[in-house]
């Protein structure tokens, strides 16, 4: 792997960038692995990397149907954070937090984590006591957290309309400093190189169309490449995750759901921090590259197309445009949809299955992307050791028949309500 | 104000008689009303429009569209001002102002240049390469990375204007108002169908406005003005143009953004400036046209050098010549009558360096007919100058076109006009699901499998010759309205002049000599090159979202319209593969950008969501109360008296109310009214207590669960008659408890005879509490309300203050209390009367500011502790659960994670002191000292100072709370720095037996 | 933006509807329903890749609830009808 550097960059400079080497192979699949891997998302690349890196399992195979980091990883608003209020996902975020937090020099490729903050806008009074007790249980979790008023949220986000006059007043927010945005596609490619460089075969146009199951336990997976023989399956495939573990005769408590995200035109910055609001349902951040990136509820309804339709872009937009009155001139760029893992308790499943040797990572409803590094790290140990990490103990399968839910927002098992 | 000298002093369709003047950084020109910017900017000789966004490398017009990729301009200033707009659709008005974008300190010079300089450093991705070492820098360099990139600037003032939205029907929309379009809305209007016509242009006729063609022997666009004239005389047909179909959605939903206002300075008054169409159409037709490709070759990207079809444009629609002399460079047949139609203009034609060896005579003939010689089998392999282009260079190719070969030449030139081939505007074909098609023939992406009920016709599905267009616009919109239930025959297609054939010969990168240097642009806004797609290839990003993605190719304001294909092509050339091998990218709404404005219409701002008041709100805002959201409610918090505070009026409100009276209006409660034969049976399945022996004329607390078995809701149910209920719900899930009784009666209890509906709105309420609440109405009651007649618990019907009303005695408060329900309109007088009648006895009115701190008092749980996660038994409801009955949420309240010891219960928390309050959203936490992670015990969900006791207290849930009465905690809040010893007690903390209440 | 037929009011677009789950969940019956058939009726899904039966509430119009019949890759409507009827075509 050639080393990433402003001096190799210098160096390839005086070649004319002829030199520059693959950032991964493109091999062929062998017979058998010890662990394949379904899906070259972030999480699915991370898992190869962390089997590597972390465990010694260097005979891995991460298949993809189409190309690497093609799906979810691609296509979400790249927020980063670990605000949360429940201690099972507080303690794993914060974990991915911290991974995060030293991504680009361990992967040795820039993934761009721009920690500019993450604040959460209270509307009333119950939400400030809400996001008060929250900001109190990150802190005590380990986690950073810090309260602000209406003027300290102004003066983070000078264009918001913090005036009386708001349909959902600004109260104040909760602002976690070493949160922020990643270039999403980054990750995947960051992942891919270093797992390539460790041994990791990264298949990709390989679709899974079986698994096969002997006596309890997998055997192998059918491709549109042939079977593939694998001690152990993993699944990475967010938003599909009940398509394949139906190849596996699991049914799982999640559902598919479209999501719909957005960009304006880029323009100079004029946006220094990432805010949220759940009572207006959107949140809004603007990328290196100027554009504001959008997104806000879902489309409400199952599916698996990534696209969505129009009254979603309204209500995202018309919620931007309302807490930024000066945004009503730009220009919407583009949209598109993604499709979303809506588990029943908003609450990730990284888990063994009742099958030996399959293992299921999904569930990540919208917030999959800042996990990346945290989940591929506690599901390479679940894999390698065949059984769970301590952070993922909670986002077992069986919490659902035991009545262990994760339920963050408390809405209960409506799955699109998460 | 300068001459115009690039105006011809006759020709184009701008009136010369209305000079229009404007400026461009700083400067004042003049344009002709007719004209865009653009078109006015080159009359001008204004060739340095903009700076590009890597490099910063001097920028001017490419096209005459939504194609252009260049041109961008900031326009306006102030609230108004609008970035990244392309010249070539701006169109011009008296005063307008329009500014360069990312150059500083001035377009000519700007500092930002050097990155070309250092070009080298900065192949595509090289940011994901450096900028690591050491991390803590990466913050600076980000900075410096946002400043550069960017382009245009937001307003920072709210958007003055208005935007609306209109909903449509019809039978079929034609999408685009050229030949084809034109001729699919005549037959499908003809035949009776109600159709929508829209073009994104001002002026109707697509490519024939900027072409000589004639149809039936008359110049087109007689022919187009006809056309127009006829749709819109025919009352079922709605003609827009100034609009754009931005997206195809699914079921044929279409949105189109109509730009009403966006010629002038500003909307005249009540206009909104965009209207934005949702149209449900039974059938499309989509006529979009076609873009012309640009080449790929040596600094491709001096201003100056232009797609053919722009400066044609130019030369007959606005009488300008984009330059002096040209080169055009072509790979096909359409730049000959470009080529004759510029020469008219007067631009001198230097060469047509044509990049096919074998030239069809007619297109030779064409050229002799202007004095131009043709360079067959030759290429324009570089561009020269800085801030235009000076001269060119051209070669001559070998046979497969991948080498330069023989002597260069350099032929001097301001202006190149290139056509490499045209690319149909499939995108919204693509945004329906349709499936695409690559013609070798044509060198394009052509719609190929339909997916909605579309068709396509014209120059958007590859048809390039006028005749061609025409008849597929008559056939598409005879076969659309037939489709849609009007039987339609295609009208005979009329004689036309052009009868050019296209057929291109493919050369995506032109080569590039050893001796020459420069960078082949193929995404020019993004500054991506060829060399960079090549960079792509050799790091492994070789799928065609790879490439966009690693070298933003297509990623720009233009999203890609000229250099897709030119992307997609060079990678195929490198993979070598086929073109569709290496797929096309999804074309995502919108077609071009559209206002945030327009996308949110009315509903924005102050108007983003409902608001719902009581018919008490005018009271409320007359009497100083500030107001809290609930869901879309506005409530009031509390009544503040001469110079207090709102926590100083919830004191005294909450302290007056214990011991004399007050009301409050309570009607943002949800209201069911359930009826049926099996109500009561239905209630006793819905709630975890027991319904079956409600009598009638008696009220109930109950508790529901969710099917999880957490709790959901709580309110009363009062038996009105024998089989007529009143349901309440708390004001947040009114619409959910609704939708869930629902469902559960139609859906899985359908052999329940019960019916529901909601009447949060025809019952107002008020809640009237206090030691002397019953004195106080019984004045205006018209029944009697004593204990006898109206026990707790009790309701009955009445007249109060002389209108009709329905009377609870429930105690949300804790004291001796009513609630009356009247018809809304009602609401203030009883209020007022209410009011009058209680006043010697001190009546006051109350906000939910003291409601909420007396229901504190007395251990009633709202959203802090209803907060999904909780069952009945953490919340001191265990015993309510019936054990001879199934109800909903009762399986699954079983599981052991539910039923277990460990969790979080209902208790109520004091300072130890006695005086400090205690913190707002604090965690309950033994040791506070300890260093994070910290276990919690608990959470604090309500706390309020007690008027009553004198001291603070709280609610909060802790893990085995009930057991813990007694014990010393913290309630620790580090976000704030709040510590506070809490003595856990029972969460009911005033007249634990309920004797006030029942007084 | 979907246009979905209500069998009561006819064609109505999408915003009138609120979309209600899976409709081919069996509801236990209250006596003899396990808590496995519970837990299996509350939280799993087939959560299928084509063809789906669920229910929209037809919420702005006449609050009938609605089973549709729906590809959930393409979003195609195949069929509607009242919440307990045997809805014909596309596969499921």
């Amino acid at each position: 792997m050639t080393k990433y550097s402003i001096f190799s960059l210098a160096r390839n400079a005086l070649t004319e960038h002829r030199n520059w080497t693959e950032a991964w192979r493109s091999p062929d699949p062998k017979p058998a692995y010890d662990v394949i891997i379904i899906g070259a998302g972030g999480h699915g690349l991370g898992t190869a990397y962390y089997l590597a890196r972390n465990h010694g399992i260097t005979n891995v195979a991460v298949l993809e149907k189409g190309y690497l980091g093609g799906g979810n990883t691609g296509r979400n608003t790249t927020i980063v954070r670990a605000n949360y209020l429940l201690e099972g996902n507080e303690h794993f975020y914060e974990h991915s937090l911290k991974l995060w937090e030293g991504m680009s020099q361990d992967l040795n490729f820039n993934v761009m984590f721009s920690q500019r903050g993450v604040i959460n806008l209270a509307h009333s009074d119950p939400q400030v006591d809400a996001f008060q007790r929250r900001g109190n249980a990150m802190i005590l979790n380990g986690s950073d957290a810090v309260f602000l008023n209406r003027a300290e949220v102004q003066a983070r986000a000078p264009l918001l309309d913090c005036s009386d006059g708001a349909r959902y007043p600004i109260k104040g927010g909760l602002l976690q400093p070493r949160a922020g945005t990643a270039r999403h596609d980054a990750v995947a490619w960051g992942y891919a190189r270093a797992a390539d460089a460790a041994g990791v075969d990264i298949i990709q146009n390989c679709e899974v169309t079986g698994i096969d199951i002997e006596g309890g336990r997998v055997t192998s997976v059918q491709t549109t490449r042939g079977a593939i023989k694998a001690g152990k399956v993993g699944t990475a495939v967010a938003g599909h995750t009940g398509h394949v573990a139906a190849m596996a005769g699991l049914r799982l408590p999640i559902e598919s759901h479209v999501l719909q995200a957005m960009v304006s035109e880029p323009v100079k910055p004029c946006l220094d921090t990432v805010i949220t609001s759940g009572a207006v349902h959107c949140y809004i951040s603007q990328s290196d590259k100027g554009e504001l990136v959008m997104g806000g509820d879902l489309d409400f309804y199952n599916s698996y197309a990534q696209r969505g339709n129009f009254p979603s872009i309204e209500d995202v937009v018309a919620s931007v445009i309302s807490m930024f009155p000066a945004f009503g001139r730009l220009r919407l760029m583009r949209t598109w949809g993604g499709v979303m893992d809506m588990s029943m308790d908003g609450s990730p499943i990284i888990s063994k299955t009742p099958i030996d040797g399959f293992y299921v990572n999904g569930g990540w409803c919208y917030g999959g992307f800042k996990a990346t590094p945290g989940s591929a790290w506690v599901y390479a140990h679940t894999i390698a050791e065949d059984r769970p990490h301590a952070l993922n103990e909670c986002f077992h399968l069986s919490r659902f028949a035991r009545g262990y839910t994760i339920d963050e927002h408390g809405s209960g098992p409506t799955p699109g309500a998460h | 104000m300068s001459a115009q000298p690039y105006r011809n002093a006759e020709g184009g369709r701008v009136d010369r008689r209305r000079p229009v003047g404007f400026t461009f950084d700083g400067k004042r020109y003049q344009g002709y009303a007719g004209d865009t910017l653009a078109a006015a900017l080159l009359a001008n000789g204004v060739r340095l429009v903009g700076r590009s966004f890597k490099y910063h490398r001097p920028r001017g017009i490419v096209g005459a569209g939504n194609e252009e990729s260049n041109a961008l301009v900031q326009l306006g200033t102030g609230a108004r001002t609008e970035p990244n707009l392309p010249a070539t659709r701006v169109e011009l008005y008296e005063g307008l102002e329009a500014t360069s974008q990312n150059r500083w300190p001035s377009l000519n010079f700007d500092v930002g240049a050097i990155n070309a300089l250092m070009h080298r450093l900065f192949p595509a991705g090289f940011y994901y390469k450096t900028f690591m070492w050491p991390a803590k820098l990466w913050p600076l360099y980000e900075h410096a990375i946002r400043h550069i990139a960017g382009m245009g600037r937001t307003a920072t003032a709210p958007d003055p204007d208005t935007y609306a939205h209109r909903f449509h029907h019809c039978d079929v929309l034609v999408c685009g108002g050229g030949p084809a379009g034109l001729a699919a809305a005549l037959a499908a209007a003809r035949a009776g169908a109600r159709v929508v016509i829209a073009d994104e242009n001002a002026e109707w006729g697509g490519m024939l406005r900027s072409r000589t063609d004639a149809i039936d022997g008359r110049p087109a666009l007689e022919w187009v003005a006809d056309a127009v004239a006829e749709l819109a005389r025919l009352p079922e047909v709605t003609v827009l143009p100034r609009t754009t179909v931005a997206g195809y959605y699914d079921h044929n939903m279409l949105v189109l953004d109509e730009r009403v206002a966006d010629h002038k300075p500003a909307p005249a008054n009540h206009e909104p400036r965009h209207r934005l169409w949702q149209v449900r159409a039974r059938e499309v037709v989509l006529a979009t046209g076609a873009l012309e490709r640009p080449f790929v070759f040596a600094d491709n990207d001096r201003p100056g050098v232009m797609l053919t079809s722009a400066a044609q444009h130019y030369a007959n629609a606005h009488g300008v010549r984009a330059g002096g002399n040209a080169v055009v460079f072509a790979n096909n047949s359409s730049a000959y009558p470009a080529a004759r139609d510029l020469a008219a203009a007067g631009i001198g034609i230097q060469a047509i360096v044509d990049v096919r060896a074998e030239v069809p005579d007619a297109d030779r003939a064409m050229a002799r007919g202007i004095g131009a010689g043709v360079l067959a089998g030759h290429a324009v392999v570089a561009a020269h100058g800085a801030r235009q282009v000076t001269s060119v260079t051209v070669m001559a190719l070998d046979a497969d076109a991948t080498g330069a070969v023989g002597e260069p030449r350099e032929i001097l030139c301001d202006l190149v006009c290139q056509s490499a081939g045209w690319t149909p505007s499939v995108h919204l074909f693509s945004q329906s699901r349709g499936k695409l098609r690559y013609d070798d023939g044509l060198t394009a992406f052509v719609p190929d499998r339909s997916f909605q009920r579309e068709r396509s016709a014209g120059a958007a599905k590859g048809t390039f010759d006028l005749k061609g267009c025409l008849a597929e616009g008559f056939a598409a919109g005879a076969a659309a309205a037939t489709a849609a239930g009007f039987p339609a025959a295609a009208p005979a297609t009329p004689d036309c002049s052009d009868d050019t054939e296209v057929r291109p010969r493919a050369i995506w990168a032109v080569p590039l000599p050893v001796f020459l240097h420069g960078k082949r642009f193929v995404d020019h806004q993004n500054d991506v090159t060829a060399e960079d797609v090549g960079l792509a290839y050799r790091e492994g990003y070789r799928s065609v979202e790879h490439l966009k993605r690693y070298t933003t190719l297509g990623m720009g304001t233009d999203q890609g319209r000229t250099s897709n294909v030119n992307g997609l092509a060079v990678m195929a050339g490198l993979r070598s593969d086929a073109i569709p091998t290496v797929g096309t990218t999804t074309f995502r709404q919108p077609f071009t950008p559209i206002p945030m404005g327009a996308v949110a219409g009315a509903h924005a701002h102050a108007d983003v969501a409902p608001t719902r008041v009581s018919a008490l709100y005018d009271w409320h805002k007359a009497h100083g109360a500030p107001f809290s959201t609930a869901g879309y409610w506005l409530r009031p918090q509390g009544y503040p008296r001469d110079g207090e505070t709102l926590a100083q009026a919830t004191q005294r409100e909450a302290r007056h109310v214990r011991t004399h009276v007050g009301v409050v209006d309570v009607s943002t409660l949800g209201k069911i009214d359930l009826q049926g034969r099996d109500a009561a049976e239905f209630l006793n399945r819905l709630y975890i207590n027991g319904f079956a022996k409600l009598a009638v004329g008696k009220c109930r607390y109950g508790v529901m669960l969710r099917d999880d078995g957490m709790v959901y809701d709580d309110g009363t149910v009062t038996r009105i008659a024998e089989h007529r209920y009143l349901v309440t719900t708390t004001t947040v899930h009114a619409g959910g408890v609704m939708s869930h009784m629902e469902y559960l009666a139609q859906v899985e209890w359908p052999e329940l005879d019960v019916r529901m509906i909601s009447v949060t709105d025809d019952w107002a309420g008020i809640a009237i509490a206090g030691p002397r609440a019953r004195d106080v109405l019984a004045r205006l009651a018209a029944a009697d309300i004593g204990d006898a007649a109206l026990p707790f618990m009790g309701y009955l019907e009445t007249d109060v203050a002389g209108a009709p009303a329905r009377l609870f005695r429930i105690s949300f408060s804790g004291e001796l209390a009513y609630e009356i329900n009247m018809a809304p309109a009602h609401m203030p007088h009883v209020w007022e009367a209410l009011l009058a009648a209680g006043a010697d006895d001190g009546i006051i009115a109350y906000g939910t500011e003291a409601m909420n701190v007396m229901r504190i008092e007395k251990g009633h749980v709202v959203t802090g502790e209803l907060n999904g996660r909780t069952t009945a038994g953490d919340l001191g409801f265990g015993p309510m659960m019936s054990k001879i009955k199934h109800f909903v949420g009762q399986p699954l309240a079983g599981r052991e994670g539910l039923a277990e010891a460990g969790r979080k219960q209902l208790v109520g928390l004091m300072p130890t002191d006695g005086r400090t309050p205690i913190p707002r959203g604090a965690q309950i936490v033994a040791d506070p000292a300890a260093r994070p992670p910290v276990a919690m015990l608990g959470e604090v969900t309500s706390q309020c100072v007690s008027p009553n006791l004198g001291h603070p207290i709280g609610l909060g849930l802790l893990v085995d709370g009930r057991a813990r009465h007694g014990e010393t905690l913290s309630a620790h809040s580090p976000l704030t720095g709040e510590t506070v010893a809490v003595t856990v007690t029972d969460p009911v903390f005033i007249d634990p037996e309920g004797e006030r209440l029942r007084g | 933006m979907l246009e979905i037929k209500c069998p009561w009011c006819g064609a109505r677009t999408q915003t009138e509807f609120t979309y209600a789950g899976d409709a081919t969940l069996d509801r236990p019956d209250a006596e003899t329903g396990s808590e496995e058939d519970w837990y299996e009726y509350v939280y799993l899904r087939d959560n299928p890749r084509g063809a789906h039966d669920e229910l929209w509430q037809h919420s702005a119009g006449c609050r009938r609830y609605v089973k549709v019949r729906r590809d959930v890759t393409t979003h195609e409507i195949i069929a509607t009808g009242a919440p307990g009827a045997k809805l014909d075509g596309g596969g499921s």
